[in-house]
């Protein structure tokens, strides 16, 4: 038993490393697609949540149908989000094209 | 080892793989998206190699879970706006603290008869910071949504009872691991989480927001590692730690660019002492209050310009007004440049999400340590809706909370215009010197408004 929790701890402390190294290349710019990157990958709980919910026990049926739902609105939300966020930073033509003519009718 | 068993454990490590690709690729706007791709079918595989576990013998809550929790989701992605970035992520903090925090409620009656003395810590510190994740989240997206007051709430004894309130929680975690059995014991580790989650964000400031929301996100990491141990899952663990020190990053990132430590965020309830003496202190100082006419003039005499966005941009949604004026301005020749605060906003990176969606090319969106030295120049630099990160006091003046703040060197340009809603102090409640001095225009107003007035001014008339 107690090999298990050792050999558990080397995979969180390398984890750990891991992901600081390659979190600390992610730039200012990206910050925002990071949080919620990141937090749609720790929906990853729904794994847990799914042998909540498949079990026999009847509260932890319930419990883990609560907890399979908010851990899903977190991975299928995340992930689109993060999405459509990355989707929009793009590189341009020094001078845009812009929406000119509608924003002039708002002003006058 | 059956085949079954050997599919699934493969599954978690292609699974992790990905993940950590998925991250990687977060280094470069041009490799962000291939890399989602890869965190997207490494969670699919997990998935997929979760179902054929073989503890699972029914389907039906799983499926009911599965769906709705996907209908949602998509329902919140497609219709929330970028404005409301900051609130959706301290949402989704709020529902994966409530997950890990169910499953371990779920483990713990489950399987009280089995649990070793190790898991039966490690179920303690996964219920606990699953809910203190979840509420805090909750308080958090209620203060950015004005549904509690964003101000910070505080009261005498307050750090006391929080820290009692935690010493608590870990003595109660040491009670259940000697007896196990005792339910009562559980649930008052469960309560004092809830209670944790909601006093520790009370005292804090919209402010202080970026700190807290990554504070959070590093709780809820740290709450899936609890819940990998507890159930020797590696796959939890490894993410979890992803998940954990993206938020220790991004939370030691935002307080060095407050210049302020951890424990001063969490106890130190920014801006309470200085409210009543900021306002007072600036009746009778003189300021030039500019119009729109003015600002136009000076930016159309102007060969460069620096664009200093703030939370201010955010609440009057005039990310798209300023691109359509750096448009404007740059058709005539000028070059713009925007200077981005880590702390701009309430998230971060909020600025960034903000001008990305307005469709200004992220070539243009510069760092602090990138943009500073270029102000001195710069012939005009609009700040539009920002106040700390452009207080000149930060840097001068040794008895002001903000100072040692790394800010932005704007008064070095030569003329500032100022898009600011009125002359009140700002959220923090400090005194900015940076609206009292000679080069600065005060354009007092909605941000949006005269952001599309200055666009007018920008484009009638010749030069």
């Amino acid at each position: 038993m107690t090999s298990e929790w050792v050999f558990n701890l080397y995979v969180f402390v390398l984890a750990t490393f891991v992901g600081y190294q390659v979190i600390s290349r992610v730039p200012p710019l990206l910050h925002t697609p990071l949080m919620s990157g990141t937090n749609a990958i720790s929906g990853i709980s729904l794994v847990a949540s799914l042998v909540a919910a498949g079990s026999h026990h009847r509260l932890s049926q319930i419990l883990g149908f609560v907890a399979v739902t908010c851990a899903t609105i977190n991975v299928v939300g995340g992930f689109l989000i993060t999405d459509r966020m990355l989707r929009m930073f793009r590189k341009k033509p020094a001078v845009g094209e812009s929406t000119m003519p509608v924003r002039k009718a708002e002003t006058s | 080892m059956t085949p079954t068993e050997v599919v699934f454990s493969l599954s978690y490590v292609v699974a992790a793989v990905l993940f950590i690709l998925c991250l990687r690729g977060l280094a470069g706007p041009e490799t962000a998206r291939r890399g989602l791709m890869l965190g997207e079918i490494g969670m699919l595989i997990a998935v997929v190699g979760t179902l054929l576990h073989r503890d699972i013998i029914r389907y039906d809550w799983i499926v009911a879970g599965l769906l709705l929790g996907s209908a949602i989701g998509v329902a919140i992605s497609a219709w929330i706006p970028m404005t409301k970035m900051p609130e959706r992520i301290a949402l989704s903090h709020s529902f994966g603290g409530l997950a890990t925090a169910l499953v371990g409620v779920a483990e713990y009656l489950r399987e009280t008869a089995y649990l070793t003395q190790f898991k039966t810590a490690a179920l303690g510190f996964e219920t606990f910071l699953g809910f203190l994740t979840f509420t805090g989240s909750v308080m958090a997206f209620g203060k950015l949504q004005g549904f509690i007051r964003g101000a910070p709430i505080t009261w005498k004894g307050q750090n006391v009872l929080n820290i009692g309130l935690f010493v608590g929680a870990l003595a109660a975690i040491g009670l259940l691991v000697a007896h196990r059995e005792m339910q009562v014991v559980f649930f008052a580790i469960a309560g004092t989480g809830l209670a944790v989650g909601v006093m520790a964000v009370l005292p804090i400031g919209g402010a202080d927001m970026p700190v807290v929301i990554s504070l959070l996100n590093s709780y809820a990491g740290l709450a899936a590692c609890a819940t990998g141990f507890a159930l020797s899952s590696q796959i939890l663990i490894i993410c979890g730690a992803l998940d954990g020190s993206s938020g220790l990053l991004l939370s030691m990132l935002m307080s060095k660019a407050m210049n302020r430590s951890f424990s001063n965020v969490l106890f130190g309830a920014f801006g309470t002492a200085l409210q009543p003496s900021g306002p007072v202190r600036q009746l009778g100082r003189s300021y030039n209050e500019a119009t729109v006419e003015d600002a136009g003039a000076v930016l159309k005499a102007s060969q460069s310009v620096i664009v200093v966005p703030g939370y201010g941009m955010a609440v009057s949604q005039a990310q798209h007004a300023v691109r359509d004026l750096a448009a404007a301005l740059e058709r005539r020749g000028v070059d713009v440049k925007y200077a981005i605060h880590p702390v701009a906003g309430r998230m971060p990176g909020h600025m960034n999400v903000l001008l990305a969606e307005a469709n200004v090319s992220y070539d243009k969106l510069f760092d602090l340590d990138d943009i500073n030295d270029d102000f001195a120049r710069t012939d005009a630099v609009v700040v539009v809706g920002a106040n700390d990160v452009v207080n000149p006091a930060a840097k001068k003046d040794a008895s002001s909370p903000i100072y040692g703040m790394p800010v932005f060197d704007v008064e070095s340009s030569r003329s500032v215009i100022v898009l600011k809603r009125s002359m009140n102090a700002g959220f923090s409640g400090v005194e900015n010197e940076l609206f009292f001095q000679q080069n600065t225009m005060m354009v007092l107003g909605d941000a949006k408004k005269t952001l599309l007035a200055m666009i007018g001014e920008v484009k009638d008339g010749g030069h």
